[in-house]
């Protein structure tokens, strides 16, 4: 009789593919995954009590430090939110919402290049990781130009942008993009067509449609499970319905599909960018909205109404009339929604927010439960997951 | 049309809807808490609301009823958004659970039940999600202090 007694381990909380701070119970029998339970919270720094103790302004540098990967589309998800709350969408400046689709799409792109250089080094690729790394850096360099920081932006504000574009960037865009899909043709040469990348993620931590939906699956996630859902295309933001992009669907529902279509969304990331360098165009970057945003430096510096105009919003922040509204954005990792609460205040009375990778991260153990350990590896890979938001 | 879902769901349920709001173009509708799994249920399967984006509470101290467990649903078909929102008394903090409804349900619930303190009817794993197993009180709650309990409050400025 063979002894079938089964074991429990612990994955994590330092492990390095559990890509943060991620605790997984594990129960083997042998090598085979009986059972898994995440626990989550270890950084957790309560985002959204601190948002109901700040002015809405005061309120964006959080959600920088939620999905630390793609900062960029956490602020836009978080400033249309703020903008609808205020009934100002309509009034955002075409430069302003050219810029942002921009951004938020570099955005993508870095924040699939982390998964992609994480997911091939923790199923064993490594020099996957080297080239992901360089292309990511000139994109860091890129935000390091234009807002200061490399990953805490802070860039979008409510209204607009906070700063123009510097001198130049626009051709530091062109000529990564003009570079990208060669580079994605490398990542693919080094994968795709390679034996042990197949054998490691075709068939595993595969989930099916409706299980995708019924558990809350968004984003590249749920569309290689063949589900023909993206926000940019079926709710439109920020001017997304002027682009024209292909919606990356797949129908393997597999690990290697999930990464087929990231790879795919990269891709298509690349022609909104071409669209989107079309069409910026000179023009203002705040919206007219003087109880909402901030004067131009000038005016602040040179002008006594300026400077109270600062000072006003500065100290006093804006009141968007009592109401609650949900914005949902297509990020890199699936739906960022913002549910933001007013009750007249300069404060938000509640702002909840719908990270992504907490509803995403819910899945895994459906996914592993009687796979291989070494699978629940590629499957925390490929749901890409990032602790800052799912533990806010 | 989200409006005529809500026209639908008032013929189904007369009894149950509270109130209807409509701000910025987003639809609300206030239910009674003892129907909410009926009304889910309905809601997605015979209005084609088929996927639960979001599910938290909001605490309105000082106020009666004191919490309100709100409800995002998305329909993918139709991609239009629609929200149920149920008041839940302070004295009976405890609401259906709708895990039963939508699986994407149980880690919401759990962290309502953690920050807020309203627990779930039901649920088959209510734990705390995101603060230690044995922490005390729930965080999000208005009465909750910023600082944590037991601390001198910030004495600077915070907006």
């Amino acid at each position: 009789m063979a002894n079938t007694e089964t074991m429990t381990i612990n994955m994590g909380p330092q492990h390095p593919s559990t890509h943060g701070v991620l605790q997984l119970v594990l129960e083997l029998d042998g090598e085979t995954v009986v059972k898994a339970v995440p626990h989550i919270g270890f950084l957790h720094r309560g985002v959204e009590k601190l948002s109901e103790n700040r002015s809405y302004h005061r309120a964006l540098p959080l959600t920088d430090r939620l999905d630390y990967l793609a900062p960029m589309s956490n602020n836009l998800g978080y400033v249309l939110a703020v903008e609808k709350l205020l009934g100002i969408t309509e009034q955002i400046p075409e430069r302003a919402k050219v810029v942002r689709v921009m951004m938020a799409e570099l955005t993508r792109i870095k924040s699939h290049l982390v998964w992609l250089a994480t997911h091939a080094l923790d199923i064993g690729a490594m020099t996957v990781f080297l080239y992901c790394f360089r292309e990511r850096e000139a994109i860091m360099d890129m935000y390091e130009k234009l807002s200061g920081a490399r990953m805490t932006s802070n860039y979008f504000r409510v209204g607009g942008l906070s700063l123009d574009l510097p001198e130049g960037f626009e051709n530091d865009v062109r000529e990564f993009i003009d570079a990208m899909p060669g580079h994605i043709d490398t990542y693919e040469g080094l994968l795709t067509g390679n034996k042990i990348w197949q054998k490691r993620t075709i068939g595993v931590a595969k989930i099916s449609a409706e299980d995708a939906i019924d558990i809350g699956l968004t984003g590249p996630a749920l569309r290689a499970s063949g589900v023909d859902w993206d926000l940019r295309r079926d709710n439109p933001y920020s001017g997304y319905e002027d682009y024209d992009f292909e919606v990356i669907t797949r129908q393997g529902c597999d690990t290697f599909d999930r990464y087929k279509a990231r790879l795919d969304e990269m891709r298509e990331s690349c022609k909104i960018i071409h669209q989107a360098l079309a069409k910026l165009q000179p023009g203002a970057i705040l919206a007219d909205v003087p109880s909402v945003c901030l004067p131009e430096k000038k005016d602040v510096v040179n002008s006594i109404e300026g400077l109270i105009h600062q000072f006003k919003i500065i100290t006093e922040g804006f009141k968007p009339e009592p109401g609650e509204i949900y914005q949902g954005i297509e990020a890199p990792k699936g739906e960022l929604g913002y549910y933001i609460v007013s009750d007249g205040s300069a404060n938000p009375f509640r702002m909840k927010i719908r990270p992504p990778s907490f509803v995403n991260l819910q899945a895994l153990p459906q996914m592993v439960e009687g796979a291989l350990l070494a699978d629940v590896i590629a499957a925390i890979g490929t749901l890409d997951i990032v602790l800052g938001e799912i533990d806010r | 049309m989200s409006q005529a879902a809500v026209a639908k769901l008032k013929g189904a349920f007369a009894a149950s809807v509270l109130d209807v709001k409509e701000h910025r173009g987003e639809v609300t509708v206030t239910v009674k808490k003892e129907d909410i799994v009926a009304i889910c249920r309905y809601l997605k399967e015979e209005a084609g609301y088929n996927f639960l984006c979001d599910l938290c509470g909001v605490d309105y101290l000082g106020q009666s009823p004191r919490f309100m467990v709100v409800y995002n649903l998305y329909n993918i078909t139709t991609k239009e958004r629609l929200r149920v929102k149920v008041p839940v008394e302070e004295q009976d903090a405890c609401v259906d659970t709708v895990s039963g409804v939508w699986s994407t349900a149980n880690w919401p619930e759990r962290e309502c039940w953690d920050l807020m303190g309203i627990s779930f009817a039901g649920h088959p794993d209510l734990r705390r999600i995101l603060m230690p197993a044995d922490w005390e009180g729930h965080p999000l709650r208005k009465d909750y202090p910023l600082q944590g309990p037991g601390r001198e409050p910030y004495q600077g400025r915070l907006s």
